[in-house]
């Protein structure tokens, strides 16, 4: 008895999202040498939010890398040890500051392997919080996911739960192009279970795959990042009244798995896009255009809508902020527009 | 009299006829052979010259030899193996002391030096007659001039080091290794580009050479990362970073500067210094011209970058500074670049023909070698000469290669967008187009 419990409690652990990552992080620098961390506080400090913990007690000086406050420079190191055979993963505080740095990650990184004509590849992880905290006002609340996606060359993945996180930064680390990871402060300290599949020291979460989070019927919902776990929320609270919602959980921003929405659509006839960064040329605005031009489109009942954070830079008061991020009620709000209820 | 190629075997072919005279002559295979003999030399051992000389080609000749009749070996006792020769004294910052003011050049580097730099000029100017005839388009940024930086650099560096520079690339690409065949058709966008045509002037890449880099100040941090990877791994192995004066005032150099200096890192962080950043002079961009001096903690060089013996010298000297493990050093080169700022600047509107004219006749890198080759038996008129022919022919052997080769099929527009992933489909210009994506 006592032996199958344990089994019983060590196959469903539970784990925050930070210790995910760390996990994730901690596997591969023992897997590959070459792997090393490099970004401001990821060393002594255990990381800035404290991802990073206890790996420099573990690998020292060399393999974790505390920087100065120079975005373009350490970027620009990372990216050259990453042409001359290493593999780096850069850290950006916030992907806030990786727009001092920009120029390195898409001109030095995303776009060499095909200028090089197939000679020069570049094996980096750029990892990092990305899009709004808390009260942390408009410098440090931008979501890059549009930005980023938008560039050939990168890969940008965007975990939501554990199982995300620890998959898909095995991944990016083990993946041989640039691979920007999308990750969310707020979700940083949120637990979920982890299966004993995913504690496995070879888990890895595909890149360019999406993962439906629920089965539904009635409407495909789609996200990326904190915002699934909202949509899952609002299925359960619709759920009540009869509306069965299929949540998409998209893991990957680029390259995109439409065929994955896709599918979904054409059984369910009706689609929501959720995110929480700006509407315009944003992550969903590029699956609506997608869905037009492919098969999903003649299933479609409605027009597809989109859900997404204001139309403004982030403001500081609590209710300007809460009304400047998609909630609950929004895509509740969204989805019987779309069903027409 | 009748001059053929000749094949060196003592390393000495036919000695320049212009301060000699015939002594005699012998017919081999039905060729008229000159034998040249040094007026000076005074040789009694002539007789027995005649005799070797013989021997060697009833040897070359008798033993069914493949070579054509007219290569013939003749031994000369006219050439110096090799010569010393006194060097600008660098300008020293935070450094005791410098690189040696004398360099030891043998008639073998020399040559070789001799031909790698004629080889970049020739190339350069191939590469914009070609721009004028419109086989090159967009960017191309010449360096005629500035010869003596790239292949001092390369003989002062250990073959096993790495380089990395901004756009003016054509020469740094030769001397670590690119084809002039391959480059030309880069320049020309084929498919047997270095880059399958992908790249252009400015994305050329090599073993240990990482391009060819478009944006201004970007490389140097690539640089230091390199170096970082040399540090990490081990290796003794140095990164050559270069930059132009112009982009030495870029924010994230400094940014390098901090870090490389902070890690030790093997990086000699070099400064192209011609005087000219696009068109703006050192004067009008920079609060202060002493590139070398630009770090207060690492120490810096400058160069005379038009004498490629100090070039080489220098670069010895800091790469043993690298790989001491004492961390980076600032090496400055002053140099020159004959073109403009690129092919759409004829590069006179900011500086006078005078100028230009006055650099080409008292420091052009290829006549200082040559001169110094020349002034102590080095070499030869002919042989250098020879040298040039063979220049010109790969040259223009290239060039025939670079308007000729078919450029890249269409259906590999997709290619290399991901490095080892699985084929995937590419849109194109609209939804009904997409292109294969191989690795």
């Amino acid at each position: 008895m006592a032996a199958v419990s344990g089994l019983v409690r060590r196959s469903l652990e539970q784990v925050t999202v930070r210790e995910a990552i760390n996990q994730g992080m901690d596997e591969e620098l023992e897997r590959d040498e070459k792997v090393f961390l490099l970004g401001e506080e990821v060393a002594q400090y255990d990381g800035a939010y404290k991802v990073s913990r206890g790996l420099w007690k573990k690998y020292g000086d060399k393999r974790i890398i505390d920087t100065p406050i120079s975005e373009m420079g350490f970027a620009g190191i990372a990216v050259g040890a990453a042409m001359a055979g290493l593999r780096p993963i850069c850290e950006f505080m916030t992907f806030n500051f990786s727009m001092q740095a920009i120029d390195q990650v898409i001109n030095s990184a995303a776009k060499t392997y095909y200028m090089s004509g197939g000679l020069q590849p570049v094996p980096i992880v750029f990892r990092g919080p990305n899009g709004a905290s808390a009260g942390v006002a408009a410098q440090h609340s931008q979501c890059f996911a549009a930005w980023y996606g938008h560039c050939p060359g990168l890969k940008v993945v965007s975990p939501w739960n554990s199982e995300d996180a620890k998959g898909l930064i095995k991944s990016a680390i083990r993946d041989n192009n640039p691979v920007v990871v999308l990750e969310n402060e707020l979700m940083y300290g949120v637990p979920f279970e982890l299966s004993s599949e995913a504690q496995s020291k070879d888990f890895l979460v595909p890149i360019g795959k999406a993962k439906i989070e629920r089965q539904g019927t009635h409407i495909t919902v789609v996200s990326h990042s904190r915002p699934v776990g909202h949509c899952l929320e609002a299925a359960t609270v619709l759920s009540k009244e009869g509306i069965e919602c299929e949540v998409i959980n998209m893991r990957t921003i680029r390259p995109m798995d439409i065929e994955t929405i896709e599918a979904s659509v054409m059984k369910t006839n009706h689609l929501v896009t959720v995110e929480g960064g700006w509407p315009q040329f944003g992550v969903g605005a590029e699956i609506c255009a997608r869905i037009m031009e492919g098969p999903a489109f003649n299933f479609l009942d409605a027009p597809a809508v989109r859900v997404t954070g204001a139309d403004v830079p982030m403001p500081y008061a609590k209710i300007l902020e809460d009304n400047s991020v998609p909630q609950v009620k929004d895509i509740i709000f969204a989805i019987k527009k779309t069903l027409n209820i | 009299m009748q001059r053929h190629d000749v094949a060196s075997v003592t390393n000495a072919p036919i000695v320049a006829p212009r301060a000699f005279s015939p002594r005699d002559t012998q017919k081999v295979g039905g060729v008229a052979l000159a034998v040249w003999v040094v007026g000076g030399c005074g040789c009694p051992v002539l007789h027995s010259m005649k005799k070797m000389l013989a021997a060697a080609v009833s040897r070359v000749l008798g033993g069914g030899a493949q070579k054509p009749a007219s290569r013939v070996l003749v031994a000369s006792c006219n050439y110096s193996n090799d010569a010393t020769f006194e060097i600008k004294k660098c300008d020293l910052h935070r450094l005791e002391e410098g690189p040696p003011v004398t360099a030891v050049l043998t008639r073998e580097d020399g040559l070789q030096y001799y031909r790698m730099m004629q080889t970049v000029r020739r190339m350069e100017l191939k590469a914009d007659q070609l721009y004028k005839q419109k086989f090159i388009r967009g960017f191309c940024h010449l360096c005629d001039g500035q010869e003596a930086c790239y292949v001092g650099l390369k003989a002062g560096a250990n073959p096993s080091d790495h380089a990395i520079t901004a756009y003016r690339a054509h020469g740094l690409c030769y001397a670590y290794g690119l084809s002039v065949q391959s480059i030309l058709a880069e320049l020309t966008g084929r498919r047997g580009g270095c880059a399958k045509g992908k790249g252009g002037s400015m994305h050329m890449y090599g073993r240990n050479f990482y391009g060819g880099n478009g944006i201004v100040g970007a490389q140097v941090p690539l640089g230091a990362g390199v170096a970082l990877a040399c540090k990490y791994k081990g290796s003794n192995e140095v990164c050559l970073t270069l930059y132009g004066d112009g982009a030495a005032n870029q924010g994230q150099i400094f940014e390098a500067y901090n870090m490389a200096a902070l890690w030790k890192l093997p990086c000699i962080f070099i400064c192209e210094n011609n005087r000219y950043g696009m068109g703006t002079a050192i004067e009008r961009a920079s609060a202060s011209t002493d590139y070398y001096k630009r770090v207060n903690f690492i120490p810096g060089l400058r160069v005379d970058g038009m004498d490629v013996l100090c070039v080489r010298e220098a670069a010895k000297f800091a790469a043993d500074y690298c790989r001491s493990g004492k961390g980076p050093i600032v090496m400055e080169l002053q140099t020159y670049r004959y073109h403009g700022h690129s092919m759409s600047d004829p590069g006179i509107s900011y500086r006078t023909r005078e100028e230009i004219q006055n650099i080409r006749s008292k420091s052009d890198p290829i006549m200082l070698l040559k001169d110094k080759m020349l002034n102590n038996k080095l070499s030869s008129i002919e042989e250098l000469k020879e040298i040039d022919v063979g220049v010109r022919k790969e040259i223009d052997d290239a060039a025939q290669f670079a308007t000729t080769d078919p450029e890249p099929p269409l259906e590999e527009l997709g290619h290399h967008v991901y490095n080892n992933n699985l084929p995937f489909e590419v849109r194109g210009t609209n939804q009904w187009i997409k292109f294969k994506s191989i690795s």
